[in-house]
């Protein structure tokens, strides 16, 4: 069943749009960054709607006020403006004040990796995940397409405490055509595998879906796991969904090696005494000012099909060679 | 009616005398910046400025009281208890193991709304409680007391802009303006110039008074307080950074010094 995918931040809006309705608690605050379903918010609920103007700090001081009265604020910029132009007011009033106060204030970042493929490095956005997962209190969403977007809303009303929600810019293919897998579970088996799983945030989801068809028609089957939620999801549920496989490959739209998607599972199969090898994919951290598609870029900086299709052959091919090594001095 | 002059300035002095006694117990905390703004807090919470119940230190009947210059507000524990928001015996135990008064006060105090150990904070939250309060209908006013220092973080003058074009005036901001931050005198590090004319270009209503003038600190505040015309507030308090303690008082690193406990005994035994 194919479904027209729409912008991740219009689907969620056109979600608070409605909540904003019947919940009288909800207010919505830009950093002059817009949509069109934003003009809806705008005009129909003004007396909770507010513009700080190119002022992120200030949206998340404005912000953290707001939900001191009591607001569950949804504030909105792109994405690397809205967690590095104002990290230590993110730190302060909203991380270390959710210690002490009861907050709900919720960050939606548009932009995430390169999906703002001309504007290059300043709107691009590769140190997001890193950023807003070391701060204790702070959840993560990152989802691969608008349906699950649209479903992070109860999760934001509903949860308190500061969030941060990675969108795309770009409409991308409808992955959740038979609707929003369980979001309290905070990711989603797509596919079992045999030797391999795929743990791809995002975009790169989509990416793993095609590496993972390549290797589907050379006789690999490989599993895929969407990780929506960097923060709080089931670990239990993971552990299981992980167990068995001999390899891990984390999939991200973010520097490697730096403390994102791959630190997290690297930690994860340590304290769960997962025994897979690992392979983290991730953008070669490094600034770049070429010009392309997105996939030229993402080829450039090695999380393009192509670079995921190496890597894993290689590593499959190391496992294979160990394996061999391993049944040699058995029989020895 | 509000108190006289007179019981204003004697819990000033009280005040002042029990703030040199918790840096005497506890040399962590920064006496010259808790020196200059013990009139604003006097005046703010003795007279008849702020609405609070030390029962209920967050009820919605408040006005919002938000302490920018966190670390400068030691002269707040003495006030605090006085009041009864937490138990007087709490002023003997401030920085030591299993206490919530510490060298900078967190809002795990009660009486403290917010973080404010980093500077430049306050004022940017209190506008968005400003903004909350004013789009619930409600009455209650926002108050922050900011240092003339932490004016250099540029987050504030985001604020300051989104405050007069929201027409917040329901949001006070008192400056301790003692014009000395950590290094010596704000003129000589980049300076303010008029604080008044500043805020004044940006739209706001402006007074400017001797901050240890606690009768006219309270007037002020009070003049202010009754004023609805779509402008927020600035009350300029002109202060003395260390006041009152010699070595200390306007030294342009009174920040970082601390007078000897001897030096200190001698001015408890002489105020007692």
């Amino acid at each position: 069943m194919s479904m027209k995918p729409l912008a991740m931040r219009d689907a969620l809006l056109e979600r608070i749009w409605h909540e904003m309705a019947t919940n009288p608690d909800i207010f919505f605050a830009s950093a002059d960054f817009g949509s069109p379903v934003l003009d809806k918010i705008r005009a129909d609920y003004p007396a909770r709607f507010v513009n700080v103007g190119i002022a992120e700090q200030n949206l998340i001081n404005i912000s953290a006020g707001l939900s001191l009265e009591g607001y569950t604020v949804f504030a909105y910029a792109i994405a690397p403006f809205i967690t590095m132009r104002c990290y230590e007011q993110i730190r302060v009033n909203l991380a270390l004040l959710a210690e002490a106060r009861q907050l709900n204030v919720n960050l939606i970042g548009v932009g995430a990796g390169y999906s703002y493929v001309v504007s290059g490095p300043t709107h691009q956005c590769y140190e997001d995940i890193t950023l807003m997962r070391v701060l204790p209190n702070m959840q993560i969403f990152s989802p691969a397409d608008h349906v699950c977007a649209a479903a992070l809303l109860e999760r934001c009303v509903v949860e308190t405490g500061p969030k941060y929600i990675r969108l795309d810019a770009q409409p991308l293919p409808v992955i959740y055509t038979g609707g929003a897998p369980d979001m309290e579970r905070g990711f989603h088996v797509h596919r079992h595998g045999a030797r391999v799983v795929f743990v791809a945030t995002g975009y790169m989801l989509h990416t793993g879906i095609a590496v993972a068809e390549q290797l589907r028609e050379a006789g690999e089957v490989v599993g895929i796991i969407d990780m929506f939620d960097l923060a709080r999801f089931n670990a239990d549920a993971l552990a299981v969904a992980l167990s068995g496989y001999d390899i891990i490959v984390t999939i991200e739209e973010g520097f490697s090696g730096r403390g994102g998607l791959d630190a997290l599972l690297r930690t994860f199969t340590v304290r769960h005494c997962l025994k897979a090898r690992m392979l983290c994919i991730g953008v070669e951290p490094a600034y770049r000012f070429d010009l392309g598609t997105r996939l030229d870029l993402h080829e450039l900086v090695g999380i393009g099909p192509a670079a995921v299709l190496r890597a894993v052959v290689e590593m499959l091919a190391t496992l294979e060679a160990s394996a061999g090594t391993k049944r040699e001095v058995e029989s020895l | 009616m509000n108190p006289s002059a007179e019981i204003l300035r004697a819990k000033a002095d009280w005040v002042w005398r029990e703030t040199l006694a918790i840096h005497r117990r506890a040399p962590e905390t920064r006496i010259a910046s808790s020196l200059s703004p013990i009139e604003i807090f006097v005046a703010l919470y003795y007279g008849g400025v702020l609405r609070f119940d030390p029962r209920e230190p967050l009820a919605a009947m408040r006005d919002r009281c938000i302490i920018s210059k966190g670390h400068g507000s030691i002269c707040m524990y003495p006030i605090l208890a006085d009041l009864g928001f937490f138990p007087k015996e709490e002023l003997l135990r401030v920085c030591e193991k299993g206490s919530f008064l510490g060298g900078i006060p967190d809002p795990v105090i009660p009486g403290y709304e917010t973080l404010n150990g980093s500077l430049g904070h306050g004022l940017g939250v209190a506008t968005g409680i400003a903004l909350g309060l004013k789009r619930r209908g409600s009455a209650r006013s926002v108050f922050v007391i900011t240092g003339d220092g932490e004016l250099h973080e540029g987050a504030n003058w985001e604020a300051i802009m989104f405050a007069a074009h929201h027409g917040l005036d329901n949001l006070h901001v008192v400056v301790d303006n003692n014009e000395i931050s950590m290094l010596g005198h704000t003129a000589d590090i980049v300076a303010h110039g008029s604080l008044v004319l500043k805020f004044a270009a940006f739209g706001w209503d402006t007074e400017e008074v001797d901050g240890h003038d606690v009768a006219l600190v309270q007037s002020a505040l009070l003049a202010q307080k009754e004023v609805a015309d779509g402008r927020p507030k600035l009350l300029v308090a002109r202060t003395l950074k260390g006041r009152g303690v010699p070595g200390l008082e306007n030294a342009p690193l009174a920040h970082i010094m601390n007078p000897k406990p001897a030096l200190l005994d001698i001015l408890l035994e002489a105020h007692t």
